[in-house]
């Protein structure tokens, strides 16, 4: 078995891993050896010092590392102030997003806001109305919650068919990160709300204004107002200084750069409610308020930037969430869903979290469709896209979250197909 | 000592009193006095939002469908075209009524939209795009009235004002499901022998479409 395993290895590296290196990096190849018989060699890392502690006050990925980045689609937005870009989901392990590789989403650019002068006012509805400096409202108790967050468009090309070739694009529009802030009900309460106050309005003060209502039921549940990620202050594409988080809900909601929120009886019926993020029925009525991002899950390995090498052992892996709560179970097919085996969940599993599933898996060379279907903790089960299009059409937009299929060629590569 | 301790409990249950009352007091002050008090005048350069169903928040002020005309070929035509029909992909801004249920549904002001004063929120909070919030309200006024002429809601010769505005009726008002139906897929988590016959492909084109950027990025 262990023999088996480096056989494997060696095959592996020789067929493709090394070829691709060698092009970029000879010398790096000269200096490893250890394959085809040769000797190890001793390289020029071992034999000089490197730079110092103060060379990189604040660390960067390591040069080989280039090609792990967030990419756009020119076509799908034509200004890039307001557009998308993609978290590469096919580079990254685990389940925390690094927040220089969060997919992007703003309507007017990303600003550059001064924490000192950023203000948060929040009034309307409410006994007293208060403005907040960070410093103010980092004085608050403060939570800290790992959540994920998704554009509800995500994957939302896909709805008449397969068009994107690669996973950062059919589902790079989703992060997941350690927050840290207030909590909006602890804000609520300093202002004191008033009884006819039903639902809020929450505003950006970048150049999109961007502007949404949240009910006061999710506002005074878990809603969070949000200074830092992943340990450090928000980084500015991110909403910098200071965010909503919404966790379990739809991207647009969790308004960045937050500088407003106003207490109301009712939606404000703005144009991201109304005009955008409804979703368009096939008899021409349009869904409103469908705030939740249901189930979802998606194989990130293989994929179609991560093609098979060769023969033999993989772990298939991949991600599962659920806007509803924790992740139950994710069953894994590699024969376009005849056969399901439940997948092995990488602890911990948290509520409206991204959580990790791996099954082994021995390729033996021929054509697989290979799927992930996740339940979650209210017996959700992610469906097919012909369950979906049934119930919705095709002119939705938003919400698709239905079980995706990688198809494997004998090859190794992998492409984005559409099976019944 | 009886007397004693029953003056005692009498003392507490007092004291206890005051503290629920305190505490009730307190419950209607900020909890943390962290914060400043603002006032409506001082918020009200950011107190910007219009409230769609009703108008309420829309200013003072008034346009014209021919005023608008010209400030919306200024400002807004070398995006949305010269009569809102869109240039390239910028969005466009009329037309399209009865396509919704068409296979390329088209979204606008005239056929989507359901409540008009968001068009007046909207400009004005995010328009001209390079130069969002710079449009004084009589200006957004006119801009709105024509957006709405050129979706034939507003004659060639009106002009628009906050009560004018909230009158419009949207062709698309009944046209939104409140509330979320969600789940409505309920599927089956068959595990075994689920299928029949050959897989169906129902979508093969990823590939060969071309339109995903850096298809095979360099390792």
């Amino acid at each position: 078995m262990k023999a088996g395993r480096r056989t494997f290895f060696k095959r592996g590296l020789a067929a493709g891993g090394v070829a691709a290196l060698a092009t970029q990096h000879p010398k790096m190849l000269a200096a490893q050896g250890g394959l085809d018989g040769k000797p190890l060699e001793v390289p020029d890392w071992t034999k000089m010092l490197g730079p110092g502690v103060t060379a990189e006050p604040y660390g960067v990925p390591s040069e080989f590392e280039k090609n792990v980045v967030r990419r756009n689609v020119p076509w799908l937005t034509v200004s890039e102030q307001a557009s998308v870009s993609f978290t590469p989901l096919q580079d990254l392990d685990g389940i925390i997003t690094p927040s220089g590789l969060c997919f992007e989403r703003h309507h007017g650019g990303t600003p550059t806001i001064d924490p000192e002068q950023h203000r948060l006012v929040i009034h309307g509805l409410v006994r007293q109305p208060l403005v907040f400096t960070m410093a103010d409202l980092v004085r608050f108790p403060s939570v800290s919650r790992i959540c994920f967050v998704e554009c509800p468009a995500n994957g939302g090309m896909e709805w008449r068919g397969a068009q994107m070739a690669g996973l950062q694009f059919s589902h790079g529009m989703v992060h997941c990160c350690e927050w840290t802030g207030v909590k909006l009900s602890t804000l609520l309460d300093e202002v004191g709300l008033v009884p006819q106050a039903k639902w809020l309005l929450a505003e950006g003060a970048d150049a999109a204004a961007m502007t949404r209502s949240l009910p006061i039921d999710k506002a005074l549940d878990d809603v969070i107002v949000a200074y830092s990620q992943n340990g450090e202050r928000i980084r500015p594409e991110q909403g910098y200084p200071l965010r909503l988080v919404v966790p379990g809900w739809e991207g647009n909601v969790h308004i960045k750069w937050l500088r407003r929120i106003k207490l109301g009886e009712r939606p404000w019926q703005h144009r991201e409610e109304t005009s955008k993020y409804t979703d368009l029925m096939a008899d021409g009525k349009a869904r409103q308020f469908t705030f939740v991002q249901e189930a979802n899950s998606v194989i990130t390995a293989p994929c179609p930037e991560k093609p098979l090498k060769d023969k033999g052992f993989y772990e298939i892996r991949g991600l599962a969430w659920s806007g509803h709560g924790k992740v139950a179970r994710v069953d894994v097919s590699v024969d376009g869903g005849r056969n399901w085996q439940s997948a092995a969940l990488q602890e911990p599993i948290l509520s409206k979290c991204l959580t990790r599933f791996r099954l082994p898996w021995r390729w033996e060379g021929g054509p697989a469709f290979l799927q992930s279907r996740v339940i979650d903790e209210t017996g959700y089960v992610q469906p097919t896209i012909a369950e979906l299009r049934k119930a919705r059409g095709v002119n939705s937009v938003y919400h698709k979250n239905s079980i995706h299929t990688w198809r494997v060629n004998v090859d190794g590569t992998l492409d984005n197909v559409q099976i019944l | 000592m009886s007397t004693g301790l029953s003056t005692m409990f009498k003392f507490c249950s007092v004291a206890a009193a005051a503290l629920l009352v305190g505490w009730s007091a307190t419950a209607q002050q900020a909890p943390f006095g962290i914060g400043h008090k603002i006032t409506d005048a001082q918020i009200a350069p950011w107190n910007i939002d219009i409230r769609g169903d009703d108008g309420a928040g829309l200013p003072p002020g008034r346009g014209t469908v021919a005023a608008g005309e010209k400030l919306y070929v200024q400002q807004c035509a070398s995006c949305h075209g010269e009569f809102g029909e869109g240039n390239g992909r910028w969005p466009e801004l009329m037309g399209g009524r009865g396509t919704l249920t068409h296979d390329d549904p088209r979204k606008t002001i005239g056929s989507y939209w359901p409540w008009a004063p968001t068009v007046f929120d909207y400009v004005r909070r995010t328009m001209p795009f390079a130069a969002p919030q710079s449009l004084s309200d009589d200006e957004t006024y006119s801009i709105v009235a024509y957006l709405l002429h050129l979706n034939d809601l507003l004659p060639a010769d009106a002009s628009l004002d906050a009560k004018a505005l909230a009158a419009v009726r949207m062709p698309n008002r009944d046209g939104f499901i409140v509330g979320d139906p969600r789940p409505d897929v309920r599927a089956v988590p068959c595990m075994k022998d689920c299928k029949k016959g050959e897989i169906e492909i129902l979508s093969d084109l990823a590939k060969s479409l071309g339109v995903t950027p850096n298809q095979r990025p360099k390792d």
